[in-house]
């Protein structure tokens, strides 16, 4: 008898939601019922949409179960598994229409995504290579063996495939150089350091479909003629970590890793470093000091890691999404995979949609899809029904976008142009009740911190901007600040040693173009209209609404609150400090921050 | 591990029990200094000084450069630190989300500074960048466990559990 096929997501997201327990309380109740054999329960890799989790989809009918506890399993055993009576309260609501939707293909969030790089993620049990097998997996690289290394680098050449890291250097064209270098020893490494806030996609794939980003340094390395590689993890994945580390191990039994790979002379090993914290080792130069036991500083460049990285040798340095596309591409073929994608951005991104939209989570979509589409087809609107104010692409390097740029294509060159960069995926959406200048601010909190204090225009300069952003939000703005804040970007981005210095100033530069008036009335009119930067705004009692219950007297901690039992009060603004408690307090919504 | 930390509190002499076993274990590995950091830290509970030069002598390597890579890495600490570490999220999506409300409710509930370390050692209060789970923004991690979707009033409720 064929057994029906339960899975569910045990992605990071999901286990934190509870994932582990709902496995346990199903396998305990099938078990109890004595029908445990008619199911097959698979844990798999992340299936995107974590707001919902933790997930459960059972197969063949594909229906989508989501926010499942260990709770509610008896219920799902007894009404849906066993009676087919589809329990209505576990599915998934449309956050518009607010009508329940059974099959997880009809899903808003799912039905505008293009799954390719992420077929197996949410499918395959990522710890069972026998799945990834099953799915074509390690097909690519076969294919790939057959050819010559010039033939496979030219088919990545072909394909358009552009670093997914961000900076969006076409791959074939990086493939190549290294192959032509000079050097008797040559690595492959893949950039897993992902320390974009808001960023989770190469995440996921290592977590979902580990063996994805093997096949791809796989074939790397044969092109380029290199025999060790090397994936970097920030250590603040620890299942990424522990699921490339079994995928590895189940590589190197099967001998897919190793010596004579698939009966070729053709032989690669591959072992993983972890990283200790430091976001500017995502920075390639960095990150291979950082391999190399040293403090991670960029260094100058040229020459490039091509030609000089790891311990001097060429090295091929890729990001984990890039790699994940090549086993597609030597799997479905160039004219396949480029049926997909803009003229100069073939293919699909990742993005993890994250702030204030309905449906947050991890999307992939084909390049030229219009960034309206990714908010509000797939991220479902805004939340709470409120304004869409700005969408944030690149994280800390990147620019954010308004209103008015919508219906831009999403594509490499498109964002570029707006001042924007497409950067490694994330993308945080804001509402009206975010701040553009505290925004930037945060941003550069970031980033000066992460500084590693090379050169002087990073280390210094990032320090001058924060200070005036600072000043500024804390409404002590001068006339000349933005004009000083203009010149300080402009020098940093020309003269910094590396990326992290080079792209620092863009939260602040992409804000200023096309939110400036939010900055002239801090600065000028000492006016927050976000209600964000504590200094500019002011909590006040509205007289008709208080009924005098003390709750907020009491809990203001420099008593700035006076008034008479069952009488209205009011706030001594002289001596409020703006916590916010008793807005918080208040259980009659008489506190306003105006 | 838990019997060093308090060994170092009775000055007891420093048990190089540890950092012997890990400087074998990578001794044929090539750049290896920021795996046997890694180790260390996870021996000790955090890098003590005499670690360090124990190791310096045994990798002929000099101490100032150690030290330059101990203190380089936000992952490195040089002073013992509480038995959970909660990791408050303050990447975009949290900020975004509230995360501030939630250190705040955090440095109250725990009467700390963020990097401190409660008296009696139970609690370090961190703040991080980004810990990846931005889809249940706002998130704070105690050791593995990750919190998601929260709120100032369930923080007591976490911090019992510990």
């Amino acid at each position: 008898m064929e057994r029906r096929r339960i899975l569910l997501c045990a992605g990071t997201g999901c286990i934190s939601s509870g994932s582990l327990a709902v496995k346990e309380a199903l396998l305990n109740e099938l078990e109890k019922r004595g029908i445990a054999d008619q199911f097959e329960i698979v844990t798999s890799g992340c299936h995107g949409f974590c707001e919902q989790g933790p997930i459960v989809i059972v197969h063949p009918e594909d229906i989508f179960y989501c926010r499942v506890q260990a709770e509610d399993v008896p219920e799902l055993v007894e009404e849906y598994l066993v009676n087919g009576r589809v329990v209505d309260r576990l599915l998934f609501k449309d956050p518009i229409s607010g009508e329940a939707v059974k099959n997880h293909m009809e899903i808003g969030f799912y039905a505008k995504q293009s799954r390719r790089v992420l077929h197996n993620c949410g499918v395959i049990d990522p710890e069972n290579v026998d799945e990834y097998l099953a799915q074509g997996g390690y097909e690519g690289l076969k294919n790939a063996l057959q050819m010559s290394p010039v033939e496979v680098i030219e088919e990545v050449k072909k394909s358009g495939l552009r670093g997914r890291g961000g900076a969006g250097f076409p791959t074939g064209l990086k493939w190549e150089f290294t192959y032509k270098a000079q050097g008797d020893k040559k690595y492959v490494v893949c950039n897993a350091d992902e320390g974009d806030p808001g960023a989770f996609m190469d995440r996921s794939v290592l977590e979902g479909d580990p063996h994805a980003v093997i096949e791809g340094m796989l074939i790397a390395a044969y092109a380029i003629g290199a025999d060790e590689g090397y994936v970097y993890v920030r250590a603040e994945y620890p299942l990424a970590i522990k699921r490339l580390r079994l995928a590895i191990e189940a590589a190197n039994r099967l001998g897919y890793l190793g010596k004579n790979i698939m009966g070729t002379d053709f032989s690669f090993q591959l072992k993983i470093k972890e990283g200790a914290g430091a976001f500017v080792c995502g920075e390639e130069t960095a990150l291979l000091a950082s391999i190399e036991g040293e403090r991670g500083m960029p260094r100058p460049r040229p020459p490039f890691p091509a030609n000089s990285g790891l311990w001097g040798k060429p090295t091929c340095l890729n990001n984990v999404e890039t790699f994940a596309n090549i086993p597609l591409i030597f799997r479905i073929g160039v004219e396949e995979y480029t049926k997909v994608g803009t003229e100069r951005s073939k293919g699909t991104k990742i993005f993890a949609l994250t702030g204030k939209i309905n449906n947050t989570g991890l999307a992939e979509v084909p390049m030229g899809i219009t960034m309206r589409e990714i908010i509000f087809d797939i991220g479902g609107g805004i939340k709470g029904g409120k304004k869409f104010k700005a969408v944030q692409i690149g994280g800390p390097s990147g620019g954010c976008l308004p209103e008015e740029q919508l219906d831009l294509p999403v594509d490499y060159d498109s964002l570029t142009a707006a001042g924007a960069m497409m950067g490694s995926g994330g993308l945080v959406i804001m509402d009206e009740e975010t701040c553009m200048v505290d925004l930037a601010r945060f941003f550069l909190t970031f980033t000066q911190k992460e500084s590693c204090g090379k050169c002087t225009p990073c280390r210094e300069g990032t320090k001058r901007m924060l200070e005036i952003l600072e000043r500024i939000t804390q409404g002590n703005g001068e006339d000349g600040d933005l004009e000083m804040l203009e010149e300080l970007a402009t020098t940093i981005k020309d003269s910094s040693l590396c990326g992290l210095g080079q792209t620092a100033p863009n939260p602040v530069l992409s804000t200023l173009r096309y939110f400036r008036e939010e900055y002239e009335e801090h600065i000028y009119e000492k006016k927050c209209r976000a209600g964000v930067c504590t200094n500019l705004v002011s909590y006040f009692i509205l007289p008709d609404k208080c009924v005098g219950c003390t709750v907020c007297a009491r809990n203001c901690p420099v008593n700035a609150i006076s008034g008479e039992r069952k009488a209205p009060h009011e706030i001594d603004q002289s001596v409020c400090i703006k916590c916010g408690v008793c807005y918080e307090k208040c259980k009659f919504d008489a506190i306003i921050l105006k | 591990m838990k019997e060093n930390l308090e060994k170092n509190y009775t000055e007891d002499p420093f048990d190089y029990e540890a950092v012997e076993e890990v400087l074998e274990r990578y001794q044929d590995e090539k750049g290896a200094l920021i795996p046997i950091l890694q180790a260390i830290q996870e021996a000790y509970g955090y890098l003590p000084r005499e670690a360090l030069e124990y190791a310096a002598r045994q990798l002929k390597t000099p101490l100032s450069k150690i030290f330059g890579v101990a203190t380089f890495y936000a992952q490195f600490h040089l002073t013992p630190r509480g038995k959970n570490i909660i990791r408050v999220c303050q990447g975009t999506a949290c900020h975004v989300r509230g995360a501030a409300k939630i250190m705040q409710a955090l440095r109250e509930q725990l009467d700390l500074d963020v990097d401190g370390t409660t008296e009696d050692l139970k609690f370090t209060l961190e703040s991080v960048a980004c810990i990846g789970a931005c889809g249940l923004a706002p998130v704070i991690m105690i050791n593995d466990d990750t919190f998601g979707r929260l709120t100032p009033d369930k923080i007591a409720g976490i911090l019992e559990k510990y």
